[in-house]
């Protein structure tokens, strides 16, 4: 590891990306991507429509398999391991277009959630007793916690497809917490939300991160980028334009002419 | 399970219990063997499709391959009727895992075709591989199971088989259905994407999948060698697949206690048509669209409405091709 490695690492949740490269067809979707999140921080992720912001996060998690550069995860190259194992390093997320487990409870989909925290498989799940009856009430308990703690304990019994827009984001945020991930992925969380409901999730966000979890948020709302990040990423055709503190960032001539096509006054 | 549940299971196992003491038609407890048999394989089909959302139209070719298979270490190599259910039981299961390998990436329609294919492939194999399975002819003179110096040589005796093994299948199903795996699977069912990002690896719980609705075919089907003691091809065809198929949907796919009912409503009820003569199979078609068209959480959904009681285990399938998303409110 060099210095620069070290520091970044100095806090679990840290993810370092170098030179990442994923194209469709003839179209280059992430190109040469640097980027490094801090362990501990909340990171915003931003960039206009088609910036390759969703595809990184598809390639983070392992939904897309990378045409190149490495994705460092703690020091674990996490390029070229299925989703399902990168979900077992520590690595969680939420989807822009949600996507719970839609005619599943709304425990049992964060139930589901702590899947990589619990053990019983096929064999040990024929003992209704001992070890296996344990682990069940052991999940269930901290299912009903996690719900408690975005607020949706009361509506614990109902179906998931059944909840208000807002409640199933909030769900789905509580099903990637129950894995206990050192980094937590967001696709658009507020997307869709009316104001109350935004600066509730602020408040939770900065819960969430109070408890150690590093954030990885894309974010149109750019008051709530600006509010909860403590550094931002902008993304253009793929590229990394810019990095740093949400000053750093609105002064930023670069990202203002990405954004609004134009020179004007930042302020 | 609540106590009060318990409590129904117990007494509805003792009725059951009973059935053979007070029913005394040879013809009844013929019927009554033959609904707990497909009970079996249907529950198996449920684990499937039911659990994990994958659609296979391949039941009765497993249902054939523990048959023959059960028949065939019987009465070519002399094997204990007991034993061998057993080993066709796992033979079956293998299988499954031949068959849920290379479909692993199919979903939908195209897994689908690719399980009847397999189903008539099989088939094919139990008619044209005379050495094994005696072809068109059928494999005749399968011994009744013992048990110690005592053959279970009545319809009323075989029932008790029976009964047992449905209880202990719907005890798996049960217990895993209730736990961490059987969560897995619906989160797959569910969505698949969610799922493994959620950690859970589908390939192997698809797998598992695939290997316990084999199993369980296979058992149902060295259960029914056993019982009518002749195997012919034809009872195992794509029709077949798609009774086993009917009996999950009427029943209530994803349930328990739906898969059994299904099951033994679809064996008594065209028994019941009999008089019906050649017409018989309108009316038993009508009666089969009818039920999915007016319960469509199947007879498991209608009782818990019945009962007040919202069950999760009744709600309705998920179509396997059109994985569930969650629509912006």
């Amino acid at each position: 590891m060099t210095a620069a490695n070290a520091q970044a690492a100095s806090e679990s949740g840290c993810l370092q990306i170098r030179g990442l490269l994923k194209r469709f067809g003839g179209i280059t979707a992430v190109n040469a991507l640097d980027m490094t999140v801090r362990g501990g921080d909340v990171h915003g992720l931003i960039g206009p429509n088609g910036s390759g912001k969703t595809t990184t996060l598809n390639i983070i998690s392992g939904l897309y398999r990378a045409d190149g550069g490495s994705i460092a995860f703690d020091g674990t190259e996490l390029v070229g391991r299925p989703a399902h194992a990168i979900a077992r390093l520590g690595v969680a997320r939420t989807f822009q277009n949600i996507r719970l487990f839609a005619q599943l409870g709304v425990l049992e989909n964060v139930m589901i959630g702590r899947h990589v925290r619990t053990q019983v498989g096929f064999l040990g799940a024929m003992l209704p007793f001992g070890a296996t009856a344990r682990e069940e009430r052991a999940t269930r308990k901290d299912a009903h916690e996690l719900l408690e703690f975005v607020g949706l304990e009361r509506v614990a019994g109902k179906v998931a497809r059944s909840l208000p827009y807002g409640d199933q984001r909030r769900l789905e945020i509580a099903r990637a917490l129950a894995s206990e991930p050192q980094l937590l992925l967001l696709d658009e969380p507020a997307a869709g939300m009316n104001p109350t409901e935004t600066d509730a999730l602020v408040a939770l966000l900065r819960r969430i991160r109070d408890r150690g979890t590093t954030l990885l948020l894309i974010e149109h709302d750019m008051n709530l980028v600006m509010t909860v990040c403590d550094r931002i990423t902008v993304l253009n055709f793929g590229q990394h334009i810019a990095e740093g503190t949400a000053a750093d960032i609105a002064r930023n001539p670069d990202v203002i002419t990405a954004y609004l096509g134009g020179a004007i006054d930042a302020a | 399970m609540s106590r009060r549940r318990w409590l129904g299971l117990a007494v509805l196992l003792i009725v059951l219990l009973c059935v053979p003491l007070v029913v005394h038609s040879d013809y009844l407890l013929n019927v009554a063997d033959i609904a707990g048999i497909y009970a079996i394989a249907v529950l198996g089909l449920g684990i499937l499709l039911g659990f994990a959302g994958q659609l296979s139209l391949a039941q009765a070719a497993f249902f054939g391959i523990g048959a023959y298979a059960s028949g065939y270490m019987t009465v070519h190599w002399g094997w204990p009727v007991l034993p061998s259910m057993a080993v066709a039981t796992v033979f079956s299961g293998l299988i499954g895992l031949g068959l849920g390998w290379p479909c692993l990436r199919l979903s939908g329609h195209y897994l689908a075709l690719a399980t009847i294919g397999f189903g008539i492939i099989t088939q094919l194999v139990l008619i044209n591989w005379t050495s094994v399975t005696n072809g068109s002819d059928g494999m005749t003179g399968i011994p009744p199971p013992m048990i110690g110096p005592f053959a279970l040589a009545t319809y009323g005796q075989y029932y008790y088989l029976v009964l047992a093994s449905l209880v202990l299948c719907a005890y798996v199903a049960w217990r895993i259905k209730s736990t961490r795996p059987g969560r897995a699977l619906q989160a797959i069912r569910e969505n698949e994407l969610a799922a493994s990002t959620t950690g859970i690896d589908p390939t192997r719980y698809k797998i598992v999948a695939f290997v316990l609705a084999g199993a369980y075919a296979g058992l149902a089907g060295a259960l029914l060698a056993h019982s009518i003691k002749f195997l012919s091809p034809d009872s195992y065809s794509f029709d077949q697949s798609v009774i086993f198929l009917v009996m999950l949907i009427v029943g209530g796919s994803g349930s328990i206690g739906g898969a059994i009912l299904g099951a033994v409503l679809l064996t008594f009820l065209p028994e019941a048509l009999r008089p019906l003569k050649t017409s018989y199979i309108m009316v038993y078609g009508a009666a089969v669209i009818a039920m999915i068209i007016f319960m469509p959480r199947g007879l498991a959904g209608l009782l818990s409405t019945a009962l007040g009681r919202d069950d999760a285990a009744a709600r309705p399938l998920t179509n396997p091709a059109q994985p569930v998303e969650a629509k912006s409110a």
